[in-house]
């Protein structure tokens, strides 16, 4: 295992640092060397990216925190405008370095002006002489915005002539996003997913304080056993343990057991752990839910999930329209005139059938229809005599928007019932 | 009242001979209520007590209108109840940030409340007024209500959000903000970030604030959440919902938020819209409310089935609302909204409709009548039928005496009303008995039964039939609680002629009870006897001929007692249906009490714009009542507006319609009844004349849809309907 070292921080900090990033140490290392020390210009952007919950996010901030680097943290997906994102920045930035409250936000429409109100800040702010960090979390969404704020984060240091270093941090690589030929090509850094025995270390670490530190580990365990072939994601299976771990000391709490005899804790909460794989993970049922669940005593079954609640009761035409619509769109036109009309002639079958085998209309997905056909296909599948009242037509224009999108039926189901 | 008429005049295609309102927009209330009062006669020559009419129509629209609401009120109560533990559980594990381990280690989700609506989308709003009320006014001051077409962004929907919040201008991203410095502190930036400032300001001002000073905050939680309610959320675009809960869960530490997603379809639309990695931010919750159908029942319940409201709806009026809510659309909202004009119609249309009150005013207006209503009073054709049924000198007198005339109407209303409450209370009986037969000949609802009992006499009916023989073969336990639930529903009606009907149901509930104890002495008689005799014999052709006999004897056994009572039962039901349960069309002087014109409430609910336009087109007659127009078959008359004389001909044609040969078929028609000798230079004008009367037609016919110019020939136009492309 590496210790951290690096000669320009303080090791105590160091020290601290790494205990609280465990299995991340590469990574932190990697990183502090590409920082060098606070007033060295660093590298001016760095991608970094992996799975969800790989820990990119937590890492940086930590980092960025115990070392107390000036930084500026935000979240892409928040500052969903430009304008929203840069003057975000500039506030943070006017409130990191000074303890008063920051002064009125100043309006920063462009990148150009940001350029100088960020100069300004700097200065104000006494920054010159170290690296300032601006961390852009998600950065994926800025593709989405104007097509010069990203390659101009890239190129930050140069824009401003200052020592800044542009962090980005994403869940895609980075092939995804090189907007355009001549723009800066940051340095990028991988983050692993972690493996089943980093889950358990790390998991394991936040012991309850009732309970030894084995004895949770036991139990980490045994949610691992379950839940690591479908959720790798972090946060979500330290929720899990949490949700599941009450049940878990049940019988240490009853007296049944002790706190050594795993195999008769692990046949209480093994069942435990499927079921609630099939249900809280899916958020079939809601985490509270369970909770409720766990402490009555109750059977999951009572609870009818979301799922569970499948079937729509629509009216009478609407939900021909619905069908004809299905028809519509998945048969050709020229089975028509077999299927819906009463004397429709002979087929010849061979043909028929060697045009048939070849694929399936369903693979090919639904396909437009003219209104009319819809009608006739609507006024042929329904008993009775359909009136073309004002109130079919009025459904129908509705669906008449969706018609390509047949799979989506709950929308239409919707939009026919309005 | 007035949107109302107006709509009248809109829609029905017939009014264009009988009159078309103009309603100027009116600053003064009582200046519009006193000209629609006005127009309320306009249609009949004789406006007969029209002010009446209509302070009547009023008060009693308001009346229903007020128990639609009370009976909404109930219905919802159970599913606000839900709400508000919902959000008291949240609410308390808000305020309590406590360092206990499972609370530090469990990622804070989204309290989310899903309400499955019903696909019934036009009732949703008043569902959600009732929840925004309820919550405004125990829970939290803070709620925004978001709908879909308001929020195509993220960006629409932040500014949408914040406004309501708020309650002020909320600026995004405006280009014209030189002045936005010292514009206002209105303008705040529409991020997450300043409304959690907001919050916090807002909940401090409110926790330093002295209750009294303000009545509302007092009933408020401490430190209220902020419900955003999305309406719609089927309609939302997946990203927009996606955005906005990923940046919720970042800040719910600082800011309370509950969502509230409004569902029309079932719940999975969920798991269809959020990927996995959004949904486990939310801890979601499912809340269904009421079934439309279930509300409409109580509806027709509340206002039908009961002797509160004279006014009553016909048994064809009736089957219009209820096919257009099963057939169309599962709206209760429009089912009232088609009551509302069922009611403002009959009184509009009705002069007799002046006597459709309460009890108490009804003599007062009957006696104030005028000789001219009196005479309305003598030409309905109940009123003449029963005439008919009187004696010579009785109906001379009826015919001539205004005075004994309106003794008799008044007499014969009330019955009216007795006959009403009567009807309502052997119904709900009738009802008890059929909906637990099985296959229901007669429906589960009392509404269809309701309808077959108006609609003729329901004990001519085969169904009829097919449940009595069904009710012959209850058991005894079903039929003890049955008579008891009709015993109850008796007693509860005020109608005093039930007196009798109760003695005799409790008499047969106590032979009943009788029955029980002398049963079982002979049950056990007959079958140990049986029994004893066939231990007796004991070889093979014996046994044969014992079991013969006692499967003869079944057979033929005489009825047992409670076989003899049930019978009795039965019948007794069916004379009380057969007394109580006439149809109304047959009482005297219906038509004052019931509205029936059901072709008028059809044309204005469900109307067939199609139809209507082709008849006005192929059959100019019927709109414009000239005689001249009128034709029978296929032939085109040239005094037909040209519009119709194009639309006749193109009719004829294919796919593709050659303008040059139709202006021919134009011309032809047009000059067929104009002399043939005229001079060349005049019919050339004409023939100017007709060319230009033929484009105007031509492009009117394009202009309603039915044609448009064809690409693949030039001369040509495409037909659009009927065949067309």
């Amino acid at each position: 295992m590496p210790n951290l070292e690096h000669p320009a921080y303080p090791a105590a900090a160091l020290l601290h640092l790494e205990g609280l990033v465990p299995c991340r140490e590469s990574q932190v290392s990697m990183l502090l060397s590409i920082f060098g020390e606070r007033q060295q210009f660093s590298f001016p952007s760095i991608f970094i990216y992996g799975h969800t919950s790989s820990g990119k996010t937590y890492v940086m901030q930590t980092l960025l925190k115990t070392l107390q680097l000036p930084h500026v943290f935000v979240n892409c997906v928040e500052c969903f405008t430009s304008r929203l994102l840069l003057e975000e920045i500039l506030i943070q930035l006017q409130s990191c370095s000074c303890e008063t409250e920051p002064t009125s936000p100043v309006p920063c429409d462009t990148f150009n002006d940001f350029v100088r109100l960020f100069k300004q800040a700097l200065v104000s702010r006494g920054l010159q002489d170290q690296t300032l960090y601006i961390v852009l979390d998600r950065a994926e969404q800025l593709r989405e915005m104007e097509a010069n704020i990203l390659p101009a984060f890239l190129r930050l240091q140069e824009l401003t002539d200052s020592n800044v270093t542009v962090v980005l941090l994403s869940e895609i690589v980075w092939e995804l996003f090189r907007p355009n030929v001549g723009c800066f090509d940051p340095l990028t850094l991988y983050f692993p997913d972690y493996s089943i025995g980093h889950l358990q270390k790390i998991l394991s670490q936040n012991h309850p304080p009732e309970y030894t530190a084995d004895f949770y580990a036991a139990y980490i365990n045994i949610l691992l056993g379950v839940f690591y072939m479908v959720c790798r994601d972090l946060k979500e299976l330290r929720h899990l343990a949490a949700l599941n771990f009450s049940k878990y000391c049940e019988p240490v709490v009853r007296g049944e057991a002790n706190e050594r005899d795993t195999r008769k804790l692990w046949k209480n909460i093994e069942p435990h752990l499927k079921k609630a794989m099939q249900t809280v993970y899916l958020r079939e049922i809601s985490s509270s839910q369970w909770e409720r669940l766990q402490h009555d005593g109750g059977e999951p079954g009572q609870l009818k999930g979301l799922s569970a609640h499948t079937h729509v009761e629509l009216p009478y035409y609407s939900k021909f329209l619905l069908i004809a619509a299905y028809l519509a769109s998945y048969n050709p036109v020229r089975t028509d005139k077999r299927f819906f009309l009463k004397h429709h002639g002979k087929i010849k079958k061979t043909n028929f059938m060697k045009k048939h085998e070849k694929t399936s209309n369903h693979l090919l997905g639904p396909k437009p229809f003219p209104l009319d056909r819809l009608l006739a296909i609507l006024y042929s599948i329904v008993d009775k005599r359909v009136a073309p009242t004002a109130n079919i037509f009025s459904q129908e224009s509705s669906t008449r928007g969706k018609k390509c999108k047949f799979p989506l039926l709950q929308m239409k189901i919707v939009s026919v019932a309005t | 009242m007035s949107d109302n008429a107006a709509a009248r005049g809109d829609m029905s295609t017939c009014s264009v001979s009988k009159g078309c309102f103009v309603f100027k927009p009116s600053t003064k209330k009582r200046k519009l209520s006193q000209s629609t009062a006005h127009d309320f006669g306009i249609r009949n020559d004789d406006s007969e007590d029209t002010e009446l009419r209509f302070v009547t129509c009023q008060s009693l629209w308001n009346q229903i209108k007020s128990e639609t609401e009370k009976v909404q009120e109930d219905l919802n109560k159970q599913l606000l109840d839900n709400l508000m533990n919902f959000l008291s559980r949240f609410h308390s594990e808000f305020q309590e940030k406590t360092a206990e381990w499972t609370c530090r280690m469990k990622f804070r989700e989204i309290p989310t409340a899903a309400l499955v609506l019903g696909v019934n989308v036009t009732d949703h709003d008043l569902t959600f007024r009732s929840v925004s009320d309820f919550l405004q006014n125990n829970i939290t001051p803070y709620i925004a209500l978001l709908e879909a077409k308001d929020c195509p962004g993220i960006k629409n929907l932040m500014q949408k959000l914040m406004g309501q919040l708020m309650n002020c201008y909320v600026d995004v991203d405006s280009l014209e903000d030189e002045d936005y410095v010292q514009v206002s502190q209105n303008r705040i930036r529409c991020s997450m970030s300043s409304l959690i400032k907001w919050y916090e300001s807002v909940t401090k001002k409110t926790d330093s604030e002295t209750p009294s000073k303000k009545r509302t905050t007092s009933t408020h939680w401490q430190s209220p959440p902020v419900v955003v309610i999305f309406k719609d959320m089927e309609s939302f675009t997946t990203k927009v919902l996606q955005d906005f809960i990923v940046i919720c869960s970042q800040h719910i530490h600082e800011l309370p938020l509950v969502l509230i997603f409004g569902i029309a379809t079932s719940p999975m639309i969920i798991h269809r819209l959020l990927p996995h990695s959004v949904s486990s931010l939310l801890c979601i919750e499912l809340f269904q409310s009421l079934s439309c159908k279930d509300h409409l029942s109580t509806i027709i319940d509340k206002l039908l089935l009961t002797a509160q409201f004279p006014f009553k709806l016909g048994e064809k009026v009736l089957q219009v609302l209820i096919n257009i809510f099963l057939y169309h659309d599962f709206s209760v909202q429009n089912f009232i909204k088609g009551f509302q004009l069922c009611i403002v119609e009959h009184f509009y249309s009705q002069p007799l409709s002046v006597l459709c009150c309460q009890l108490a005013d009804l003599q007062k207006r009957v006696h104030s009548l005028s000789h001219d209503q009196c005479e309305n009073i003598r030409r309905l054709p109940s009123f003449r039928r029963y005439v008919e049924e009187q004696e010579s000198g009785k109906q001379v007198a009826l015919l001539t005496t205004d005075n004994f005339l309106k003794e008799e109407t008044q007499k014969l209303l009330e019955d009216l009303h007795v006959y009403h409450e009567n009807y309502v209370s052997v119904l709900r009986c009738l009802h008890v008995f059929t909906s637990s037969l099985p296959k229901y000949p007669l429906g589960k609802q009392i509404r269809e039964l309701h309808c077959a009992c108006l609609e003729n006499q329901v004990w001519e009916t085969e169904e009829y039939e097919s449940s009595l023989q069904l009710a012959r073969m209850l058991n005894k336990s079903d039929l003890v609680t049955m008579l008891q639930q009709c015993m109850e529903i008796l007693l509860s009606s005020s109608g005093k002629e039930f007196d009798k009907t109760v003695e005799k149901l409790k008499k047969f509930l106590t032979e009943f009870e009788n029955l029980e104890v002398a049963e079982a002495f002979q049950e056990q008689d007959v079958s140990i006897s049986s029994q004893k005799e066939l231990q007796k014999k004991t070889d093979l052709y014996h046994l044969q001929k014992t079991l013969l006999e006692l499967k003869e004897s079944r057979r033929s056994k005489k009825l047992t007692k409670f076989e003899m009572l049930r019978f009795e039962v039965v019948d007794y039901i069916d004379s009380l249906v057969r007394k109580y349960l006439v149809p109304a069309d047959r009482r005297t002087l219906h038509e004052i009490l019931y509205f029936n014109t059901a072709a008028v409430l059809r044309g204005h609910l469900n109307a067939a714009p199609r139809t209507a336009l082709h008849t006005a087109l192929n059959n100019p007659h019927w709109y414009l009542k000239n005689q001249a127009l009128k034709c029978d078959g296929g032939s085109i008359s040239n005094k037909a507006p040209d519009i119709c004389i194009v639309y006749k001909l193109h009719l004829e044609c294919g796919r593709l319609i050659n303008l040059v040969d139709w202006l021919e078929a134009f011309s032809t028609v047009v000059m067929a009844g104009e002399e043939p000798n005229a001079d060349t230079a005049s019919s050339d004008q004409m023939d100017d004349i007709i060319h230009a009367r033929f484009i105007r037609a031509v492009s009117e016919l394009e202009l309603l849809g039915f044609i448009k110019p064809s690409k693949q020939k030039t001369d040509h136009v495409a037909r659009l309907t009927w065949g067309g492309c």
